[in-house]
Formats: C-alpha cells, structure tokens, sequence
C-alpha cells in the first residue's frame, strides 16, 4: 500500500463522528500513517522551549510526530528546525540529546553542514562531474515558529502562520507564563516515558477532569488536607473546560489560580509558609507573594493540538512512535534566576506527580494502556466523547464551553483531526 | 549525625543485609523496607546519570522519610490502580565495590538487574546502586540510598514498584 492510496481514502475523516469515535482510531497502523503525513506532516508541532537552545551554536534533538529533527541556533541567534538525516545516503547527522556546535559532520562520507542547515563542505568533491551544487543538497529546513518560548515547527509551507493556529489559545499560553513568578521560564529537566498506547488517548487526556478523582486516589491520599482541597475541582462548581478552536482547549481547575498576578494579598498556603519565610532577606513581600505564588503553578490544563500540553507547572509533550507506542516528555519548568529554593520546590512537586515512579503518571499510564488493551475488542463499537454534550454554553470566543468534568476538549480535538484528515 | 557505634562493618554483614532489602522489595513488604531505614536517609532515583547535587536537579525519585512514608502506603494501600495487582519483579544484586568505608558506616556500590512481569509481558531494568550503611544499636541501617537507572535520562516506562 502506498501512501497515495491511502490519503485520497475518504473515509478516515468520518471515523470521527462528533460524540465519539471509531475505534480502529487507536488501533489501525494504516490511519497511523495517514496521520503522520496529514496531521504531523502539516501542522504546527511543539518541538522544544527556547532555554533548551539558549545560545548561539546551540542545539536538541526532537522529533515532528515519527521524524528525528534537530533544533538549532545559528551565530546569528536564529532558530532552525532541520531533520537529521543526510542529504546524501540519509545517515543521521547528530546523535548527541543536545549541546553545542559550530556544525554538523555526518559520520558517514563527511558531508558538512552548518547551524541553519545548509551544506559547507564535501569531501573528493572531484567525484562529482561538474560542478557540484551545495545549495540544493542542504538539510531538510522546517518552517519555524515561536511563541512565548515555546518553538514549533511544520513541514506545510504554506501553513497559516503559527499565531494564527494558535488563536485563542494564546492568552492562555500567556498566563501559563506567568509562573516564572516575574523571571524567565526556563526548563528545569525532564522525565520521558513510554506508554503501549495510540497517542490520542494521551491527547485526550489532558483536559480530562473526570478521571482524575478515580484514577489519582492514591496521590490525593498522600497530600495534606490543604492541598488536597486544591485538588478537590470535581466537587467545586466553578471549573470548566472550553474548545478554543484549532483542537486546542483549555480545562480550568482551580479558577482562583487562572492569572498569577491576581489576589496576590490572598494568605500564604501552609505548605508555601517557609519558602516564603527563606525568601525575606532578599525579596520585599510583593515579590515574595508572586514567588510563592507561581511555585505551584497555574490552575490550568492547556492542550495544544496536535502534541503540547501546558499542564499546571510543566509542558507535557507526546511523540507518536508507532500506533500503539507513544512517548511522553514531562518537562519541569522553573525561574531563570529565580531563588534556588523556590526551583528546588518547583522539582519536589513535579517529581511528586509526574514521571516513571511519580503518584500520578503511573496511574495515568497504566490506563491509558488499559484503554489500549481494551479497544482491541469489540472493534465495531464506537469511543464516546459524548459528555456534557447538551449541557454546554457559548464561550466569550463562541466555542463550546462545558462542565469541569465534560468531554468538550476531546471533541475539539477530534474535530481538528477530522478536518486535518479529510 | 548522631554518634554511631564504632563497630566496624564487614562486607559480609552488608551483602546479607542487602539481599535481605531486595528479598523484601520483591516481596513488596514495604512496611519492613521502611523498617530498614535511618529516619535522616534519604532515597534518590535521578535523571542525570553523573550528578551528585540531587536537590537541584529533577530526580524520578526524591524521598526523605514523610515522601518514603507516603510512597509505601500508595504502593501497599489498594488504591492506586498502577500498583492493583503491581507488577512482580524478581531481583540480581551483584558485583559489590566498597567505595568507602569508615567505623560505623560501609558504603557500596553494586550491579542491580530487576525484570518486571506485568500484562504478559517482561521488561528489564538494570542499576548502579549506590547504599551507604550504618550500624545502629538495632542493627544496619540504610542512610542513604542511589540508583543510577541504565539510560534514566531517557525513556522508560512507568514503574509501580521501588528499586
Ligand atoms: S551518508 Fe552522509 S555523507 Fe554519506
Ligand atoms: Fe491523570
């Protein structure tokens, strides 16, 4: 089968149905591929935050849905987003995680390349009759585009520009911002994981309310009673979660918590009182609030479609790999210059909740593979979505706006994959 | 540190003791893995394979004795779906290095192999362990515990249960 034959195949966009969706959604290698060229291959992809390239000839691998990329910056400061293999016989160019560089030598026969991608120097360049033309044999150049940090990048030349795609998700991205509690935002590590899992299911997950008092027993069990009241907004009536258009959507948890540099006079938490405390001999008390404030981030889920979620304190970045594969990245977020003990209590809370052995993440990951497992029965019975579906208001942007617990965000979703997919 | 019993401790005694530690984690009797530790240990599972400054850093796991507490009772409680049945895993610890050794404290480096079995299928994980020892008046003691995970900068899979 080649991919010409399947992508004129009408019928992957009617898989989504709205309320719900086929199941062979999650678990046909063939619509896996379609995704790969129609969504993954067209779409504005998250593929790194600026602080992981911070300065000139710096650089990170990443990955735009199957495809190895690698993030870089010229002498210039300019970002580029090339893919990693060769221009001659495809050898990947760059192997190391991330680092610093003046260019990149495939191991191979040699050929150079420089920062932005373009190709310097060939050895025996005399093996070549005529004259050998470098400009056309350069790394495969990305289009690129960046947004309060964050870098995205699309192979669609001709993709709306990525302000545009993000839309109404931009004020939210903001806000998410401002948990640098007034510094920079800067990435303080990462935990990645594997999961036996199509990369919807996690997709959907991070606006999904309703799984959490049931799935995260055991991390609400294990906070103090202050905190878990922070955490009780299925029992609150003022969450709610809303389609911003373009897939993304936005699960607001903890409203008090929306914009960072409100009711900063509001008492100190308990478990905040003696960072708080540590910071008096280099902060005045306005500054100490917005601090401890930020600390334990925003009280918001952002998904951004296809691949990024901005989820509380941290970004939460998914890598399709095969159908039934998906890698996740939970990346801590801190403050550039910030106090060192309010970045050390940043890490506490992350590793608290996320990653391989946090309270949380495995409770995630193992259902999200039991969803895997499970739709490999009853293939002709449909995924519902359909919650709070009737039930919905208008949002100011004219977009659904559900409960805390509605299924509003998938469908937006899935509207978008639909879309992408016809 | 409180005054530690000058005795000093022998390979053998902290062989035996760790045997004992891996016999109990695969047995997941976390009640008595708590047992086995200084209240001031602390355990650490980083990200970074070469750091030493664990408080700045992103660690999979960072527990002083409260997080130990709450780890285990996650593990043990029933309520966590991830560890309802855990997964099994059946453990190696070899190759021990005495890296430093003082009265009343050993510390030791060893090789770790732990294959987990769960839904049908095995994964395997291997570790550097680093444990450092005391002797209490009720025997050793765990004061510090790091394992180094084999790739723990790069994926893994979500885990359920304690290396
Ligand atoms: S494959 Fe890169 S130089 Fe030949
Ligand atoms: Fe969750």
């Amino acid at each position: 089968m080649t991919l010409d034959s399947v992508t004129k195949d009408p019928q992957y966009a009617a898989l989504a149905k709205g309320d719900r969706v086929a199941t062979p959604l999650y678990e046909d290698p063939a619509i896996f591929d379609v995704e790969m060229e129609k969504i993954f291959g067209k779409a504005w992809v998250w593929v790194a935050h600026e602080s992981e390239v911070p300065g000139k000839g710096n650089f990170k691998l990443s990955w735009v849905g199957t495809q190895p990329v690698i993030v870089s910056r010229d002498r210039k400061g300019a970002l580029h987003v090339l893919v990693n293999r060769c221009r001659h016989r495809a050898a990947s160019v760059c192997e190391v995680k991330k680092g610093k560089t003046s260019s990149f030598q495939c191991p191979y026969h040699g050929w150079g390349y420089a920062l932005d991608g373009s190709l310097r120097a060939i050895p025996y360049a005399e093996g070549y009759a005529g004259e050998f033309d470098k400009s056309q044999l350069g790394l495969r150049q990305l289009r690129v585009g960046t947004y309060q940090g964050m870098i995205f990048a699309t192979f669609d030349q001709e993709a709306e520009p990525l302000e545009d795609f993000l839309g109404n998700a931009k004020p939210w991205i903001d806000l998410f911002m401002k948990q640098g509690g007034g510094f920079p935002i800067k990435t303080l590590g990462e935990h990645q994981f594997k999961v036996p899992m199509n990369w919807k299911i996690q997709l959907e997950n991070t606006t999904d309310a309703y799984h959490f008092p049931v799935v995260h027993k055991s991390f609400l069990q294990s906070l103090d009673g202050e905190t878990n009241q922070t955490f009780s907004f299925m029992d609150d009536d003022d969450g709610w979660v809303e389609d911003l258009g373009n897939g993304h959507s936005v699960m607001v948890m903890m409203p008090e918590l929306i914009d960072l540099d409100e009711n900063l006079d509001e008492p100190i938490p308990e478990r905040f009182k003696a960072l708080a405390a540590s910071l008096e001999d280099r902060y005045d008390d306005a500054q100490i609030r917005r601090i401890v404030r930020a600390v334990g981030g925003c009280g918001f889920n952002l998904n951004l479609f296809p691949n990024a979620g901005c989820s509380l304190s941290f970004f939460r970045i998914l890598r399709p790999v095969s159908v039934a594969e998906t890698e996740i990245r939970h990346i801590a977020l801190g403050m550039d210059g910030g106090p060192a003990e309010a970045n050390q209590m940043r890490l506490r809370l992350h590793e608290h909740f996320q990653g391989p052995m946090g309270f949380g993440s495995p409770d995630d990951a193992e259902v999200w593979e039991r969803v895997q497992r499970g739709s490999a029965g009853g293939v002709d019975m449909d995924v519902m979505v359909h919650r709070g579906l009737g039930l919905e208001e208008d949002s100011p942007n004219g977009l659904p706006k559900g409960d805390i617990s509605a299924e509003t965000g998938m469908r937006a979703a899935y509207a978008k994959w639909q879309e992408m997919m016809a | 540190m409180k005054d530690l019993p000058d005795t000093e401790i022998t390979l053998d005694q902290a062989v035996k003791f760790l045997w004992e530690e891996a016999d109990i984690l695969d047995r997941q009797d976390y009640d008595a893995w708590i047992g086995l530790w200084d209240e001031a240990g602390l355990y650490v599972i980083p990200v970074d394979p070469d750091t030493e400054d664990f408080a700045d850093h992103l660690n999979l796991v960072y527990d002083d004795h409260q997080m130990r507490r709450a780890r285990a009772q996650r593990l043990q409680g029933g309520f966590s779906i991830s560890a309802a049945p855990p997964a099994k895993t059946v453990r190696t610890l070899s190759r021990f290095v005495v890296t430093a050794s003082e009265p009343g404290s050993l510390t030791l480096r060893s090789a770790m192999h732990v294959v987990e079995d769960k839904f049908g299928r095995q994964r395997l994980f291997a570790a550097n362990v680093e444990h450092r020892l005391i002797a209490t008046p009720e025997g050793l003691r765990i004061g510090q515990k790091v394992v180094r995970l084999l790739n723990s900068d790069g994926v893994l899979t979500s885990i359920s249960y304690l290396f």
